[in-house]
């Protein structure tokens, strides 16, 4: 078998094109389809691939960037806690620029507060080791992508006998939201295409419940432009051959099963919270997860709770993020996106995030609104 | 190890030995050379005048340093403006501590750059600061050039006008974002950090009318078309497919979630010319070293829509929007 050329065989033309035909020649009725991960909204807007699919196909931007979904209150915390001057906070990309009631983490590092970004969770562990006398406070934000990394730190942080480092978790779960918007029935979503990432982890059979419950597709999708337009074929033929199912499309790297070693690793120091509050949506029960509690000295919710705030904190008043992560509003609807709210100035979570709705949708802009 | 000390900032007999003994050797010439309070030049044509502070971690990255930027962004900057490079101004803030061996690795590569185009720095200044109160060394050039083409702007693009880049885009963008994150990308990839000034004399020897011309640094090519397309008032088509890119550049981007058209480039030009000059444009820079992968990456569409479009190899467009904000990596 030749190399596989990731860059040129999943954004390869020919490819693309065929398929682009196909689904014009084969789709039978209108499809809703909601990408549940921002990175996904990301690739349709980068690439364009509404333009090459017929009008019948709608997408639906999904709750699944982890940085749109984080409630203001959390990011209070980390403004908190970075305010002593023996507390290192260290968080993962654009997080530090989501607002928060007043402050975001980025104002803070320019007031000098010791906020750092990192690549990888691991550095947490160097950063450690470099300030001996400091309380070093991950915050750790993603869905079950990111979740199996956050486990190997903390196991790592056991084994070393590493007593400064404490981990704020913010990791969610994709399939509790999309439960909480099929019951809402606010939304009206025929598909979903599923990130292939999070099943790498978790496998495709987190889908199952969704497609015996709501008789909606779901298709494990990879974020190449190929595997977008593949998976939407694949939607697209189960509606024509009346079935609904779970398929995975990205089948390089995913299985039904997933990836049980790392499953056991979050297994073994996390468990489901009952309730977690996304922002925009409010409480879904069981979707996310924190540290158990036989690690709770690890836990900077438990370690710090004295001066961590808890009062829940709504959006600015004229943001509709909320209606967008359910799926029953497209940014463009938004009385302030790109006037008010942009992303040098974010009023709303999903102009924040680099895999926000909004902000894939200022940054790549839609041509035809452009045009009007 | 020789260090730098706040008394080499002081204006006594230690900053007299630094200047003498390392600024001298290295920027040798007769203008610097004089000492007096300021240089005296002799320009008889209108000239071009800039300045840029250079501050970037880390200081020594793949293909060049900070004191190679300091003199190719400066020369660049003038080049650009169709004038030849003359006279830099030179001026160092120093954090105390800063390794002699250091310093004088930044001048000599500030002296080699400096001669390939033949500019001096003719005049100076050093100051050195407490430890912690600058990063290590930032260092500001002014430069002056004589105009031998006038004309260029960035308002001057309109319909059927062509758009073409020297080189590949991001390469120094994604090599210092690299080094400074301490990614290994076991790659060859430096930095395209380089004076343009050759470039920019073969196009004006070869007669090629040039419209607007942009060194595309912060910003990279995107924050130069979009601006373009603003102060022409017209619509700029890039074709996705054209644009120069090295796989390992478009490989960290895919990683980080990024775009190289954001990404700084610090020895490429963006050139406007006409249609008629497009092919010959293309092969006076293809001729020069540095500009032997320049493309034609797209046109000038129409007036009035102020925006620039990218049109992928599927035919679908999308808007390339400028860059805005800190430049921050995806999270999942």
């Amino acid at each position: 078998m030749g190399k596989v050329d990731f860059l040129k065989d999943f954004r390869d033309k020919e490819k693309i094109l065929a398929i682009s035909k196909l689904i014009k020649k084969e789709i039978d009725r209108p499809i809703n389809v909601m990408e549940v991960c921002g990175g996904h909204t990301h690739t349709i807007m980068k690439y364009g691939l509404k333009q090459l699919l017929p009008q019948e196909i709608d997408f639906i931007h999904g709750p699944g960037c982890p940085v749109c979904i984080m409630p203001k209150e959390r990011i209070d915390h980390g403004i908190v806690l970075c305010q002593d001057e023996k507390n290192i906070l260290v968080t993962l990309g654009d997080m530090i620029r989501v607002p928060g009631s007043e402050s975001s983490l980025a104002k803070e590092r320019s007031k000098g507060k010791n906020v750092k970004m990192v690549y990888s969770p691991l550095d947490v562990l160097k950063i450690a080791q470099e300030n001996p006398n400091k309380k070093v406070i991950y915050f750790a934000i993603g869905f079950e992508t990111t979740t199996p990394m956050t486990a190997s730190v903390i196991e790592k942080v056991l084994e070393s006998k590493m007593k400064n480092v404490f981990f704020h978790i913010n990791h969610v779960l994709v399939p509790p939201p999309i439960k909480a918007i099929m019951e809402s029935k606010e939304a009206k979503i025929d598909a979903f295409i599923g990130p292939s990432h999070v099943s790498v982890i978790t496998g495709a059979k987190i889908y199952k419940d969704i497609v015996d419950s709501y008789k909606t597709p779901v298709v494990v999708a990879g974020f190449e432009p190929v595997d977008v337009m593949e998976s939407i074929l694949r939607i697209v033929r189960q509606f024509k051959e009346g079935r609904r199912e779970v398929e995975i499309q990205y089948t390089r790297a995913v299985t039904w099963e997933g990836n049980v070693k790392a499953q056991n690793l979050i297994k073994k120091y996390f468990e489901v919270r009952d309730e977690f509050r996304w922002r925009g949506i409010g409480d879904i029960p069981f979707s996310a997860l924190k540290i158990k509690e036989e690690f709770s000295f690890l836990d900077a919710e438990v370690v710090f709770k004295d001066i961590l705030p808890n009062k829940p904190i709504d959006d600015h008043k004229l943001c509709i993020c909320g209606d967008i992560l359910k799926g029953i509003a497209k940014p463009y609807d938004c009385k302030v996106f790109g006037k008010a709210c942009k992303p040098e100035n974010p009023l709303g979570s999903c102009m924040v995030s680099s895999e926000g709705a909004c902000a894939a949708y200022y940054k790549y802009g839609n041509l035809e609104v452009y045009k009007q | 190890m020789k260090q730098i000390m706040l008394a080499h900032g002081g204006g006594g007999e230690e900053t007299q030995k630094l200047i003498k003994e390392l600024f001298f050797k290295y920027f040798n010439n007769e203008i610097l050379l004089s000492m007096e309070d300021s240089a005296v030049l002799n320009i008889n044509s209108k000239v071009a005048f800039t300045t840029d502070s250079f501050t970037i971690s880390p200081i020594f990255f793949s293909g060049g340093d900070i004191g190679k930027l300091a003199i190719a962004g400066t020369v660049n900057d003038l080049s650009v403006m169709g004038a030849k490079p003359l006279y830099l101004s030179c001026s160092f803030i120093i954090e105390e501590g800063f390794p002699f061996e250091d310093l004088e690795k930044i001048v000599k590569s500030m002296a080699e750059e400096l001669k390939k185009t033949g500019t001096l720095i003719v005049t100076g200044d050093t100051k050195v600061v407490p430890r912690g109160f600058v990063d290590k060394i930032f260092i500001n050039t002014s430069g002056l050039g004589k105009v031998v083409y006038e004309g260029v702007s960035a308002h001057n693009l309109s319909e059927g006008d062509s758009i073409i880049v020297s080189g590949t885009v991001g390469d120094h963008g994604v090599c210092i974002m690299a080094q400074r994150e301490g990614i290994d990308m076991q790659t060859d990839l430096i930095s395209d950090c380089d004076s343009v000034w050759t470039l920019v004399e073969d196009l004006i020897k070869g007669n090629v009318k040039i419209k607007a011309m942009r060194d595309p640094t912060r910003g990279g090519l995107s924050a130069v078309l979009n601006e373009w397309a603003e102060s022409s008032n017209v619509e700029i088509e890039v074709l996705e497919e054209k644009i120069p890119v090295k796989p390992q550049v478009q490989g960290l981007c895919e990683l980080l979630g990024l775009e190289p058209y954001v990404l700084a480039n610090e020895g490429r030009i963006v050139v406007a010319v006409s249609k008629e000059d497009t092919e010959k444009a293309l092969e006076i820079l293809r001729k020069n070293p540095l500009g032997k992968d320049a493309q034609l990456i797209g046109k000038v569409n129409s007036k009035g829509k102020k925006r620039v479009i990218l049109k992928t190899s599927y035919g679908s467009l999308r808007i390339m929007e400028p860059p805005a904000g800190e430049i921050l990596p995806r999270i999942c």
